[in-house]
């Protein structure tokens, strides 16, 4: 009987799993497969991102589904051993669940893909990035093929249009009108830029779709480019991508072998090729109009629109740019058209959207969710709740021009409007939870640290106001500020908001405006109390000496990195606030609960 | 690569290409089909589990039946050996035992086709094997 492939055993091969050696755990099972002869009857697949990277490296086995975490290239041998042969899970690489302690069998089983809906993930941690032929066995091209043959390029706008369908990047313009106003402008020349710069600190929706399903991008934008007519497409990209910007290469060229970019895509007379851009890493060179200059050898900043790109572009030229997740989405609105996608969500939101989830959250991860979900499903269902069972406080969502939201937020669907009243916004997919040790004015001045340092200089509102707001809270969290500070911080806030030229500078006081209207208390508390009640802002900690509970044992003061505890043998000790440091030592150290932080 | 031509022949290649990436796609939505599974723990190797298997798999895609065949450890019938399970969508799942190819080939004509069940069955009084 001939022998044929019934396992796949898929090995992520995404930037976070190939950096704990997930690369050697493909070549280990393809060493064991051979050694046990049985090429034949299995087979090893890379695959991009599961999107459950921090439990990586991901191995799934297919059919029965079981999804392995923390896979090491010793485990190679087991898994073959165990599992191909004998069909016995390796028990103790399985998922633990974070509730009840016990291993899920099978990723259908896992929490947190049970609420997922994947589009635009729909390919990653599913096939070969780099074969070009799983992605045509997953109706590959045959959306570009559709317009191509069947649509005039209004047919495509308006299936796109009636879809629903928002930019994904951070703005939320409907995709479908800018493809329209890109088409009308008239020019001899038109371009399709794809924005993969994603600067958001802690952010790889973009990265992930890129290296695990390249093809979706390329195919979108040739997409774009007949809707618009151009022949043209750039993808900007940041030179930190090396592994995204590899796959995009190895997908540029076997498209462009089989026709599917290049002149006369499938016989049907349209032109469209592709190549790449790289942009150094700046989180302004993001912003559309700064991305634009910075293709064009200038310096990437931004300009006033109007012109809005979609006018007056690249090189001057009409430029439609979409957001890599924005893209994704294409191909599968036109398989399967706008009633399909409109479907999914809610009334005022389209779709899906892709999230970094990160933070005090058990599953941290990559994952995608339908328009609608609550704050509190993602949070708590896919995210299998706050690590160590501690108490939720906030969560931030829209990076550094985001806000943070409470308690009393959770329930709120996901929507761009709703998110918007809450104060906060989508932004382009980050989602930080904080837990009670978190400082919301810790937190608030990170993201000025951020933007401090992204600001391109260019108004004086983002350069000199960020800086100020950022000082103010410095001044808070190091115990001197006062109520006049916190009503500077919220005027000025306005002010550059209102004055700023482009969407970093209007955006980057959210974070201190949500925080300050979320949790109030806690500005009051650093300038009125003088205390952090999470324990974060070391300026505001004192430890002191419980003289109740001291025997004078000395073993603080001997340990004491700056000497500033005092005190005789069996005498109760004392520590100098004025020279402390906050190293935490003497806590450590005294074996009495002699020791308190106020 | 030849190149593509045109759409029809884009969507000849995908139906060849489809093939291979069948498996993932059932187990992808594995309750919309029919899911097998075999027994394959020691004493089922020894008792032909794996042959089983492999004609399973080789039948059901001849006759043209899409199944999720996945193999389990010890399901706990030895005296039976080898013992498969078959769950049809929507309904609970059947062990069979001493399944050996003509019994395994009844299974195909008869169950899965037709519903029709045949001998051997082993009753259970748990959901599945592995949950
Ligand atoms: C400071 C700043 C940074 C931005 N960074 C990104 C980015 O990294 N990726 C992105 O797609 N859009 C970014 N945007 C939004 C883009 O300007 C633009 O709106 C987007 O690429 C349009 O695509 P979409 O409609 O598909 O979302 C940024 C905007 C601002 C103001
Ligand atoms: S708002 Fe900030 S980032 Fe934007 S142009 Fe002005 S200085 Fe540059
Ligand atoms: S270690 Fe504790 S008990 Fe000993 S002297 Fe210091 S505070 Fe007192
Ligand atoms: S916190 Fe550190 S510096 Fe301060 S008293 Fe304790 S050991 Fe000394
Ligand atoms: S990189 Fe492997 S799961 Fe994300």
């Amino acid at each position: 009987m001939a022998q044929q492939i019934k396992m796949h055993l898929l090995v992520c091969g995404g930037t976070g799993c190939r950096a704990s050696e997930s690369d050697q755990i493909q070549a280990s099972l393809e060493h064991e497969l051979k050694v046990h002869g049985l090429e034949n009857e299995a087979k090893v697949v890379t695959t991009g991102c599961f999107g459950f990277c921090e439990k990586g490296p991901i191995v799934k086995v297919i059919p029965d589904n079981t999804f392995y975490v923390q896979v090491k290239p010793g485990d190679a041998r087991e898994i073959v051993e165990e599992h191909v042969i004998k069909g016995r899970k390796v028990e103790r690489l399985l998922y633990t669940d974070p509730e009840n302690k016990e291993h899920v069998a099978d990723s259908k089983h896992m929490g947190f893909y049970r609420k997922q809906i994947r589009i635009a993930l729909r390919n990653c941690g599913f096939i070969d990035p780099e074969n070009v032929d799983e992605y045509l066995a997953r109706d590959g091209y045959q959306a570009l093929g559709k317009v191509l043959s069947e649509m005039t390029p209004e047919d495509a706008i308006k299936i796109i249009k009636d879809s629903g369908l928002r930019g994904r990047g951070g703005g939320g313009f409907p995709t479908g009108l800018k493809w329209e106003i890109t088409r009308k402008s008239v020019a001899e020349k038109k371009y399709v830029v794809c924005n993969a710069d994603e600067g958001d600190p802690g952010a790889f929706m973009d990265r992930s779709i890129l290296e695990g399903d390249p093809h979706v991008v390329l195919e979108a934008m040739a997409i774009c480019g007949f809707a618009i007519g151009a022949d043209a497409g750039l993808i900007y990209i940041r030179a930190e991508y090396p592994l995204a910007i590899k796959r995009l290469k190895i997908a540029i060229d076997q498209a462009r072998n089989y026709g599917l970019l290049g002149n006369d895509i499938l016989g049907t007379g349209f032109n469209f090729d592709i190549e790449l851009r790289y942009g150094a890493g700046a989180f302004v060179c993001g912003e559309e109009t700064a991305l634009i200059h910075s293709m064009e050898g200038s310096r990437g900043e931004p300009t006033f629109k109007p012109p809005f790109p979609s006018v007056e572009g690249y090189l001057g030229k009409p430029t439609n740019v979409n957001n890599v997740e924005t893209f994704a989405n294409i191909p599968p609105i036109i398989n399967k058209g706008s009633e399909w996608f409109a479907a999914i969500g809610t009334a005022r939101a389209k779709g899906t959207k892709v999230f970094a989830l990160a933070g005090k959250i058990n599953n941290v991860g990559l994952i995608e969710v339908p328009m609608g979900t609550t704050l509190r499903e993602v949070i708590f269902e896919i995210g299998g709740g706050i690590k160590d069972g501690k108490k939720f406080k906030a969560v931030q969502t829209g990076g550094p021009s985001g806000g943070c939201l409470t308690e009393k937020h959770l329930d709120i669907p996901i929507e761009y409007d709703t998110l918007i009243a809450a104060g906060s916004m989508m932004g382009s997919g980050g989602m930080i939870v904080m837990d009670e040790d978190d400082c919301m004015v810790s937190v608030a001045k990170y993201y000025l640290d951020f933007t401090v340092e992204e600001s391109c200089g260019k108004c004086s509102p983002c350069r000199i106001g960020n800086k100020r707001l950022h000082e103010i809270l410095e001044t808070i969290t190091k115990g001197q500020g006062t109520m006049e500070d916190l009503s500077k911080l919220k005027n000025l806030s306005h002010v550059i908001k209102d004055t700023s030229l482009c969407g970093l500078g209007q955006t980057s006081p959210n974070p201190v405006l949500s925080t300050m209207e979320n949790f109030w208390d806690e500005y009051i508390s650093h300038v009125v109390d003088k205390k952090c009640t999470s324990g974060v802002c070391k300026s505001l900690m004192r430890y002191v000496i419980i003289p109740e509970n001291c025997i004078g044992c000395m073993a603080c003061a001997r340990n004491c990195p700056v000497n500033c505890i005092t005190g005789e043998r069996k005498q109760v000790h004392f520590i100098d606030q004025d020279t402390c440091i906050k190293c935490g030592t003497c806590l450590e150290k005294c074996k009495f609960n002699a020791i308190a932080i106020i | 690569m030849t190149k593509i031509k045109s759409l029809a022949e884009l969507k000849l290649k995908k139906e060849e290409l489809e093939k291979k990436l069948n498996l993932r796609e059932k187990s992808n939505e594995p309750d919309k089909y029919i899911q097998i599974k075999v027994g394959m723990a020691t004493s089922g190797i020894a008792s032909g589990a794996k042959v089983v298997m492999d004609f399973l798999i080789e039948e059901l895609n001849k006759r043209g039946i899409d199944a999720v065949v996945t193999q389990t450890g010890d399901m706990g019938y030895c005296y039976a050996e080898p013992t498969i399970e078959v769950k049809r969508p929507g309904e609970d799942p059947i062990v069979f035992g001493y399944v050996d190819l003509k019994k395994a080939d009844e299974i195909i004509e008869k169950y899965l086709k037709n519903g029709e069940l045949v001998e051997g069955i082993i009753p259970v009084n748990y959901e599945s094997i592995d949950e």
